[in-house]
């Protein structure tokens, strides 16, 4: 949270030295460092690093662990960041504007995939040495920039409609909804029960954060619109867009999303569904294991259960989240990284990892996997929403990008501008950022 | 605390004038006489911290100041990489913020502007009342001390933290007042989300500085005031505050350039890029962020010079104030 100017020598000067140990940093140990992107050479073979976010579950370590038992002359080195992305992204362009090579294996958060290639902070990596055809097709495109592979899938992500089975049930209602409409009408049915007073109808993510951008995304998308066509020029101007958005803002004002929902990120939508306030929620995968949780924390364990998101017409789609490994362009024993990427992202490591925690993996395979849809009974509806879903725009300047999106989606959800008038505005910021100014 | 790497000169230079000038024409005089005997050790003796301070304040804000020159490099449309370079663009990064991008610079300052004045304001207030108090209380006076100190003892991010949850829409503060009020969204309700929690943070600071003015203050003042028959609030008026004001000043001087630099606060307890509450460190740190070093240099050197025209002028402010009293002091 530093301005580079005066913080960022001082910090990769000190991560440095914290790294001299174990990473050889700043000093010559024979290996060959390559040039820039497009004609990478993946030379050098040694220790190197792994940097991502913070690791509350121990799943990093377990892998690592299990890597460097198997290559003790290559030992990868954790180097843990903060839980926040923004601070993890930060720390990350200071390694990459200083060309430290304090840091090999970047752990990147699919939507900085674009800017990280654009800016050539990380290598263009050789498609042939990774199982691509292995992994869902959505997944994949996240790592694309120009048609070339920058980062390679560790962890998916999508959204999810978690529904309370027993009071559908009990108003009589056989299968979750598919559209919006279905949904505002199975909640005007379960809110005439007794047991269903006082609770509110659906809610998402609609803070003024990135979780905004995601669930205005998922609207526009779930009625046909997109925010960007498939050369990324903006579209959010149009009468599937609008829909969308007027999903949202008139869910507000209607009262089938409390007005609270607007402070809500994702933890504070999970705590109201858990306790019993929502009928309907959308949330990632997270929260099932909480959620069926049945030490007290959950008021709704075992009476939730999660489908693909509605939309305006039919099935909705889902936004795309997760984290993909990328090789830091500066770094050095670029040869041992690129086996490093192939073992963490392999399906091996993947299912070794869904022991410890839930997650959304990237391979067809273990969503079809009996024992794992065991553990985790959301596997196959998220598989379905996963193919159905939309990146957010992956374009280069994407803080931007969705800072336009917030400012205006939150104007539009406050009632501070009409949601015509949002998208008319959004779509003029877009075009302006996408020409370069 | 963040920010304070920022502009590390911008604090520590007008206090240590203050300083300078606080100690008077005595200093002064044997600074003089020293360096006519020993000009050369003295530089040596000193070198050691201007090397320091060359280091760590020079270099840095010069280097802020180069930045803030150079514009940011667009995207080659033709091999769909950004470009290596930094263009120069002279002043343009000063000067757009008189153009259609400077709607949201206008709107950090005056957020700036508004939340210092206000904060500043009420922690004086709150602050004198709190010294007082803990001057005052005799039974259980540790524990009254204690406990107003408290808040400042907290760190800024957990403070943040704290008050979201005060603030959440199911939180203590709607409890409290029997209504909904979303606080962390848009609007003036973020604004008064920061000033209260940076109120109940800070306070407690001025209230200490007072609380060591106001220990120095004879009793016998006080017990001529009484023979004299003055009342209570002419006691406060007439004693208390002009005898306590130099320490008064410096505590309030100190707060306005933290306030100025406010960033942490607002950042963690309402959020980045809310337009309500943004800052001019948090408008810097959020060019930065977006990999704008030009504009987010031009910020924060403008914040600079903001914050030293401000500090300039409560010196001026203190030196024509301080230097008379204490020579009034010294004499009596």
């Amino acid at each position: 949270m530093k301005i580079r100017t005066t913080g960022t020598l001082r910090r990769s000067g000190a991560l440095c030295a914290a790294l001299a140990a174990v990473t050889a940093c700043g000093s010559g140990d024979g290996s060959v460092s390559s040039g820039s992107a497009g004609g990478t050479s993946f030379e050098g073979r040694g220790p190197i690093t792994y940097v991502a976010g913070a690791d509350n579950t121990g799943t990093v370590r377990a892998v690592l662990d299990r890597w460097n038992r198997l290559h003790p002359k290559e030992k990868v080195t954790f180097v843990e960041l903060p839980t926040d992305p923004d601070a993890q992204r930060q720390q990350m362009i200071q390694n990459a504007a200083t060309r430290s090579d304090a840091f090999t294996v970047l752990s990147l958060d699919v939507v900085w995939n674009s800017e990280f290639a654009a800016h050539r902070w990380v290598d263009r990596l050789p498609e042939d040495r990774f199982p691509l055809g292995d992994m869902l097709k959505p997944i994949v495109t996240t790592g694309m920039y120009r048609g070339g592979l920058y980062s390679v899938p560790a962890s998916s992500d999508g959204g999810l409609l978690y529904y309370r089975t027993d009071l559908l049930k009990r108003a009589g209602i056989a299968r979750p909804p598919v559209t919006w409409a279905e949904l505002k009408a199975d909640c005007a049915r379960v809110r005439k029960l007794p047991a269903a007073r006082g609770m509110a109808c659906y809610a998402g993510q609609f803070h003024k954060y990135e979780g905004l951008t995601v669930n205005f995304a998922e609207a526009v998308d779930s009625a046909g619109g997109a925010v960007t066509d498939a050369q990324g020029r903006p579209q959010v101007n149009s009468p599937e867009a609008k829909a969308g958005l007027d999903f949202l803002v008139g869910s507000l004002k209607d009262g089938t999303v409390p007005q609270e929902a607007v402070t809500y990120q994702e933890e504070d939508a999970r705590r109201a569904f858990q306790s019993g306030k929502l009928v309907f929620e959308r949330q990632w995968p997270y929260m099932y294991p909480l959620a069926a949780r049945k030490d007290g924390s959950s008021k709704v364990a075992g009476r939730f259960a999660v489908a693909p998101l509605p939309g305006l017409h039919g099935p909705g789609a889902s936004s795309l989240g997760g984290h993909n490994l990328a090789l830091s362009a500066s770094a050095k024993n670029k040869a041992t990284a690129l086996d490093f990427i192939r073992f963490y992202t392999s399906q091996a490591t993947q299912r070794f990892t869904l022991a410890y925690a839930p997650a959304a993996p990237t391979y067809e395979a273990l969503y079809q996997d009996p024992r794992l849809v065991r553990k985790y009974p959301y596997l196959p509806v998220l598989k379905r929403s996963i193919l159905h879903a939309v990146p957010r725009p992956r374009v280069f300047g994407y803080g931007d990008v969705t800072a336009a999106i917030q400012r205006e989606a939150f104007a539009a959800l406050t009632g501070e501008k009409s949601s015509a008038s949002a998208l008319r505005d959004l779509q003029r910021d877009l075009r302006r950022q996408a020409a370069g100014k | 605390m963040v920010t304070t790497q920022n502009l590390p000169g911008s604090v520590d230079r007008p206090t240590a004038t203050a300083q300078k000038r606080a100690a008077g024409p005595d200093a002064r005089g044997s600074r003089r006489r020293a360096t006519s005997g020993s000009a050369g050790l003295a530089a040596l003796l000193v070198s050691p911290t201007l090397l320091v301070l060359a280091i760590v304040v020079l270099y840095p804000t010069i280097v802020a100041l180069k930045d803030s020159f150079y514009g940011t490099p667009g995207l080659d449309p033709r091999t769909g990489f950004v470009r290596d370079h930094d263009p120069f663009v002279g002043v343009d990064n000063y000067t757009g913020i008189f153009g259609e991008a400077g709607e949201r610079f206008w709107n950090a300052f005056w957020n700036t502007t508004f939340l210092t004045v206000t904060t500043v304001a009420l922690e004086t207030v709150l602050g004198i009342a709190m010294a007082l108090i803990m001057h005052r209380a005799l039974r259980g006076r540790a524990v009254v001390r204690a406990s107003i100190l408290v808040p400042w003892a907290i760190p800024t991010a957990v403070t943040g933290l704290l008050w979201r949850w005060i603030f959440n829409s199911d939180g203590v503060a709607n409890a409290l007042i029997g209504r909904q009020i979303l606080w962390t969204t848009e609007g003036f309700h973020a604004k008064a989300a920061v000033i209260i929690a940076d109120v109940w943070k800070t306070a407690p600071f001025i209230g200490l500085l007072v609380l060591a003015g106001l220990q120095v203050i004879s009793k016998e003042v006080y017990e001529a005031a009484r023979m004299d028959g003055a009342s209570v609030p002419r006691q406060f008026w007439s004693i208390t505050l002009p005898l306590v004001k130099p320490a008064l000043l410096v505590a309030v001087l100190f707060r306005t350039l933290d306030a100025l630099r406010m960033f942490d606060l607002p950042y963690i307890l309402v959020g980045a890029q809310k337009t309500s509450v943004e800052t001019l460190s948090m408008l810097a740190q959020d060019q930065a962020a977006n990999v704008r070093f030009g504009p987010a240099a031009a910020y924060a050197v403008i914040l600079f010079v903001y914050v030293f025209l401000i500090a300039l002028a409560f010196v001026r402010l203190l030196g024509a104030d301080l230097v008379p009293h204490r020579r009034k002091g010294a004499t009596a």
